[in-house]
């Protein structure tokens, strides 16, 4: 009996080793994934971030509606005939970092001079670029406090970032990218939906 | 230092195990403890439990670590926290599952672990202090389940603990300010919620995971004991291990693999498709919420608690009843010195010893039983019977371990190769 026990059959050990340890492997793997997947947004996260839907028929041109969405603040602006004229100013595009959102986090349908669905109204996530503050609207030309060539935009006061009337950031501040534009749509003309995405036409 | 070809420069792997093992002691431990720890070569069925209790710690950690991400230590909150990680969290049921059958399997790996002891007299010299570590773990473990169960906020769950932090106003002077002092508050409420939040999560974890180091380095300091209670380490080959031992790894760690597969299998037919077991593991009451105004028409702690229930009920005299619930836990702390055979295992006991430890065994689960019974005259007259039998086997024990007549122990373990 002794001298059986003494041979050990290697091949078949390595053979047993490998298979225990891949086994033991997919095993560990199949175990991980609950407790991982448990990080993932729960189902009352989805639902409270889920789409919000804003009615906008009353908004008057040159107003401008905060919306929370993913507890983020959403910029809903009517632009006014006045503000569209500002956009369509030639001098402007040399001021801006990125005038035509090449860098900035649109949707498709908002890559475009106005970066948005319709023309007057205006969509935007009200996050800075720069550090995350929330910038302020300041959409009167000419300002005291920004100065004369001031096109109206939105203004953050932590670090003074510039952004114009379609949220995109100037050049002589700290903020890299334009304002982002989340997903949304038209429900109908006077409500829009923040947090979905419009259907290609 | 890892073995090496003559002539051979170091490999890399090998080079950075030395730069720990200057630093840290890591190649000695895994030796010591694992390696060169030469344990009895005929372990059997009943050893694998103290590794399956370890496992069970690390799966109670890990899960609860996990559940106290999504739980709310508040009364307001914590019912519904709860029904938020069985239904919103994803797999957060599974979670949940996992964690409450884990501590029922806690229990049971325990209670048989314990009766490993009972049987081959693991608790005997030189293995005291490895016995006293393990109670002492127990304990912790009981405190640690008593703590974790208030926290669904269920209506057993307030209840119960109702009923058995005022056991403690039995003591007499001191009884109703400690109640008040444990409660934090005149009533079981959001207060005391949360520090046995804080209790169930940090504390007593802590405490169990020292114990458990405490526990493992007693034994590896004398050496296990085996089923036939000898002492491997008399017997020493021309290599210096014990002829009767053999390395922990790699044969015990591989053998307790298996047990731990095992275990997975039936651990997982309980979490998959009974996790309820009939309202054994989850209990009926607590899919309801904590209400201070409707007690559960069945009260009974959870099944882990019934056999010292059972014994608290039998006596009619609270103090009475409270002081003797715990001298039966504390008992098993005696046990060493209570035990006067010079033999270990009941393997070489005489008739006496097998009778008494069979009377003891089948009415601690007796106890067990009439535990989750309402207390009819009939059920208190067979809790009272069982009582005196399961205190027999201690107080008794120090005669009849003397008188009984036990078998030669051999000089060798008795082993079958296979």
């Amino acid at each position: 009996m002794t001298s059986e026990v003494d041979k050990v059959d290697g091949g078949r050990r390595h053979f047993l080793l490998v298979a225990t340890t891949v086994t033991g492997i997919a095993g560990a793997a199949m175990t991980a994934v609950p407790f991982l997947a448990s990080w993932k947004p729960s189902a009352r996260a989805q639902a409270l971030g889920a789409p919000v839907e804003q009615d906008i028929s009353k908004l008057e041109a040159g107003a401008m509606v905060k919306v929370n969405w993913r507890g983020q603040a959403i910029f809903i602006v009517r632009r006014s005939p006045e503000m569209m004229k500002q956009l369509e100013d030639p001098a402007l595009a040399d001021r801006l970092r990125d005038p035509k959102s090449e860098q900035s986090d649109q949707p498709q349908y908002a890559k475009n001079e106005t970066r948005s669905l319709k023309p007057d109204v205006l969509v935007l996530v009200g996050v800075c670029t720069h550090l995350g503050c929330a910038p302020l609207s300041r959409f009167q030309p000419q300002d005291a406090q920004l100065g004369a060539d001031w096109p109206g935009g939105f203004y953050c006061p932590c670090h003074g970032s510039k952004f114009d009337l379609a949220g995109r950031v100037f050049k002589d501040v700290p903020a890299p990218l334009n304002l982002r534009v989340p997903p949304y749509r038209f429900v109908n003309d006077g409500v829009v939906q923040i947090g979905v995405d419009t259907e290609k036409a | 230092m890892s073995a090496t070809m003559p002539g051979q420069e170091r490999g890399r792997l090998a080079q950075l195990v030395d730069w720990i093992d200057a630093r840290f002691p890591m190649t000695r431990f895994i030796k010591e403890h694992a390696s060169e720890y030469y344990a009895p070569k005929n372990f059997n069925f009943w050893y694998y439990f103290g590794s399956l209790a370890l496992v069970v710690l690390v799966l109670q950690i890990v899960t609860g670590i996990f559940l106290t991400m999504n739980y709310k230590p508040s009364a307001a909150e914590a019912f519904a926290s709860v029904e938020y990680i069985m239904r919103d969290v994803d797999w957060g049921w599974l979670i949940r599952y996992m964690h409450s059958t884990g501590a029922s399997a806690f229990f049971i790996v325990v209670y048989l672990h314990m009766f490993r002891g009972l049987m081959y007299g693991s608790y005997k010299n030189p293995r005291e202090l490895v016995w006293i570590f393990g109670m002492l773990i127990y304990l912790c473990l009981m405190a640690e389940a008593f703590f974790g169960y208030l926290l669904p906020w269920g209506n057993m769950s307030y209840w119960g603990a109702q009923v058995i932090v005022s056991l403690f106003g039995a003591i007499p002077g001191i009884g109703e300010g400690l109640v008040e002092w444990i409660r934090g508050d005149y009533y079981i409420s959001d207060i005391t919620l949360n520090r046995f939040f804080a209790l169930h999560v940090v504390a007593l974890p802590l405490a169990l995971v020292f114990l458990v180091i405490a526990h493992i380095l007693a034994l590896h300091e004398v050496g296990s004991n085996n089923p036939d209670g000898v002492e491997i380490k008399k017997l020493k080959g021309p290599d210096g291990h014990p002829v009767d031992g053999i390395p922990f790894h790699p044969f015990y760690t591989v053998k307790d693999l298996v047990g731990v597969i095992v275990f997975a299998m039936l651990f997982s037919l309980v979490l998959f498709f009974a996790p309820e077991m009939g309202g054994y593991f989850l209990e009926h009451a607590n899919f309801d919420p904590a209400n201070a105004l409707q007690t559960p028409e069945h009260i009974a702690p959870v099944w882990y608690f019934t056999p010292f229930y059972a014994i608290l009920r039998a006596v009619p005299n609270k103090l009475l009843g409270v002081v003797l619930m715990g001298v039966a836990v504390v008992s098993f702390f005696f046990l060493p010195w209570l035990d006067k055979a010079k033999v270990k295992s009941i393997r070489y006991r005489g008739w006496l010893f097998r009778s008494f430890l069979t009377a003891f065994a089948i009415s601690f689960v007796a106890l067990g039983y009439l535990g989750l019974q309402p207390p009819t005259p009939a059920y208190t007259m067979a809790a009272r019977l069982f009582t005196a039998v399961y205190f027999a086997y201690f107080l008794l024990m120090p005669w009849y371990t003397r008188i009984d007549q036990t078998r030669p122990v051999p000089e060798r373990v008795t082993y079958e190769a296979h």
